[in-house]
């Protein structure tokens, strides 16, 4: 299925969807596609925003944002993120934090259709009271444990290196959260570098089964500029261009427009 | 053999010193930045055997350059195991398998408390800061805490605008009320010196100063009352060789 049509099929304005990725395999292209569609209002879900979402929530996708960590990995913070945040443009966006070990224990409730996951975390802070977690204590020994509810996003967007034509996905070095993204969400879209005859197993690797999957795209270079290991490299020089570009609203508008909606900015 | 100290910067005594910490440890849990550039520094002069973990899931890996991000390909081409993000932090953060962890903050207060989230108010926050990422579990559950940061009134503050991560929470027995595992911050590493919490009130004593630096330039650019230790020392500066293979790996 083409990139464009997977997303007109399977995003529709109001969705919770989660691009999920963490620093590694980045799904880029399709949340540029999301953001060429035009789609409004949704709720993103994602652990670290990255750039992708800076764009989305930038262009006005992203109606609330759940999360947990906001920054430009080892460069500094999100300037979109920051003044959606704080000053509320283009629009003000809702929140709900988290910490990685709450996230990741959500996707995987999510992924074992449970309704909630047990771990140790969050007590003592300031979060307990700003998100959705609650203490219980164990019922075997007592123990002091924080639950938190899962995710069940409507939709998973994850980017792979590649697929057979059944739609079997492979994807090996960094592996995120990506098999629990897919497998916690109602349906899901793995855009892949490549579709090859027969998946040749690697070390490592993780395949995700084509029947928990709703469609693939071949997109090459699809998470640049996060980067698919062995194929394409992250471009480091991007990620600290971004920080620079993406301080002014206007500069940020130029960009988007010139370099992912192929289109000039509108007269206002 | 030690180096003239004015051939040296702040930010390098600082990164020696971290990596000076880790001349024992096992399992170091780092985010990108100086946590990392000292412990790649400990692997080459300290501790070749240092086994370096990064949220990202790579356990072991063994970087050449000190990455940009704490998933750069480097780290997962190098690594002796990759694990997903729920493994790293139920098997491995959450279980307690690892000895210590360098973490950094905004903000900073007597007790080692952590501020990543805002400064501000929640709501409407004057900075929205990155927020918690791992640092709440990685804090309940590593051996220990370093942390690293500047040293700066605004950083080093007597309250906390959000509790992002607890470190002695309000004194002693609040981590073990808590039911947190690890020991907490031992140290807070700066580029003035080294504080450490009193074993008794937990508060942070300042119990190192860096060579050069002027006890009162220490608590002008701390935001409570600074409390010093009995037997304050001062930091032996960084040796030559120290030196050349910080500024080896920066030029790499």
């Amino acid at each position: 299925m083409s990139l464009p049509d997977a997303v007109a099929e399977l995003v529709s304005d109001g969705d919770s969807v989660a691009l999920e990725g963490f620093t590694h395999l980045i799904p880029f292209a399709a949340g540029h596609e999301i953001i060429r569609q035009g789609r409004r209002e949704l709720e993103l879900i994602r652990m670290t925003p990255d750039l992708l979402y800076d764009q989305m929530i930038g262009m006005g996708v992203a109606r609330r944002l759940v999360f947990s960590y906001g920054g430009n990995p080892g460069v500094g913070g999100l300037h979109r993120f920051r003044d959606a945040i704080e000053k509320g443009w283009p629009h003000p966006i809702e929140i709900e934090e988290h910490s990685h070990a709450g996230m990741a224990n959500r996707y995987a409730a999510g992924a074992a259709e449970m309704p909630c996951a047990v771990m140790r975390g969050y007590v003592g802070t300031d979060l307990m009271s700003k998100t959705s977690v609650a203490e219980i204590s164990c019922p075997f020994t007592g123990e002091r444990l924080v639950a938190v509810p899962a995710l069940r996003p409507d939709l998973a967007i994850v980017h792979a290196q590649e697929a057979d034509r059944e739609g079997n996905v492979q994807l090996w070095g960094i592996p995120g959260v990506q098999k629990e993204a897919v497998l916690a969400a109602q349906r899901s879209l793995v855009t892949v570098e490549r579709i090859v005859d027969e998946l040749e197993l690697r070390p490592g690797g993780i395949v995700i089964p084509g029947w928990v999957i709703d469609a693939v795209a071949e997109v090459p270079g699809g998470s640049r500029p996060s980067y698919s290991l062995g194929i394409t490299d992250r471009d480091n020089d991007f990620y600290k261009f971004w920080d620079k570009l993406s301080r002014d609203r206007d500069q940020f508008t130029d960009w988007m427009y010139a370099n992912v909606l192929g289109k000039e900015v509108p007269a206002t | 053999m030690s180096v003239a100290t004015s051939e040296v910067t702040a930010g390098e005594t600082q990164t020696v010193v971290a990596a000076r910490r880790l001349r024992d440890t096992r399992t170091v849990f780092i985010g990108v930045g100086r946590p990392s550039t000292a412990a790649i520094l400990a692997r080459m002069v300290h501790n070749p055997e240092l086994v370096l973990v990064y949220e990202s899931g790579t356990i072991g890996a063994k970087p050449y350059h000190i990455p940009l991000s704490i998933g750069d390909g480097e780290l997962a081409e190098t690594a002796d195991s990759i694990v997903s993000v729920p493994e790293m932090f139920n098997y491995w953060i959450g279980a307690g398998r690892i000895d210590v962890a360098f973490l950094g903050a905004a903000q900073i207060d007597p007790y080692a408390n952590l501020n990543s989230t805002v400064i501000g108010d929640y709501a409407h926050p004057k900075t929205r800061l990155p927020g918690a990422g791992g640092a709440p579990e990685i804090a309940a559950s590593c051996g220990e805490v370093i942390v690293i940061a500047p040293h700066a009134r605004r950083t080093l503050v007597e309250k906390l605008d959000f509790v992002t991560t607890v470190g002695h929470g309000d004194g002693p027995g609040s981590r073990e009320r808590l039911g947190f595992r690890g020991r907490g911050p031992t140290a807070v590493i700066t580029d003035l010196g080294v504080l450490e919490p009193d074993s008794q009130t937990k508060r942070l004593l300042l119990t190192q100063i860096h060579p050069g630096v002027e006890l009162d330039q220490v608590r002008e650019q701390t935001g409570w009352e600074l409390e010093v230790a009995d037997e304050l020392q001062v930091t032996e500066p960084p040796t030559a060789e120290e030196l050349a293979k910080l500024r080896e790996l920066l030029e790499r």
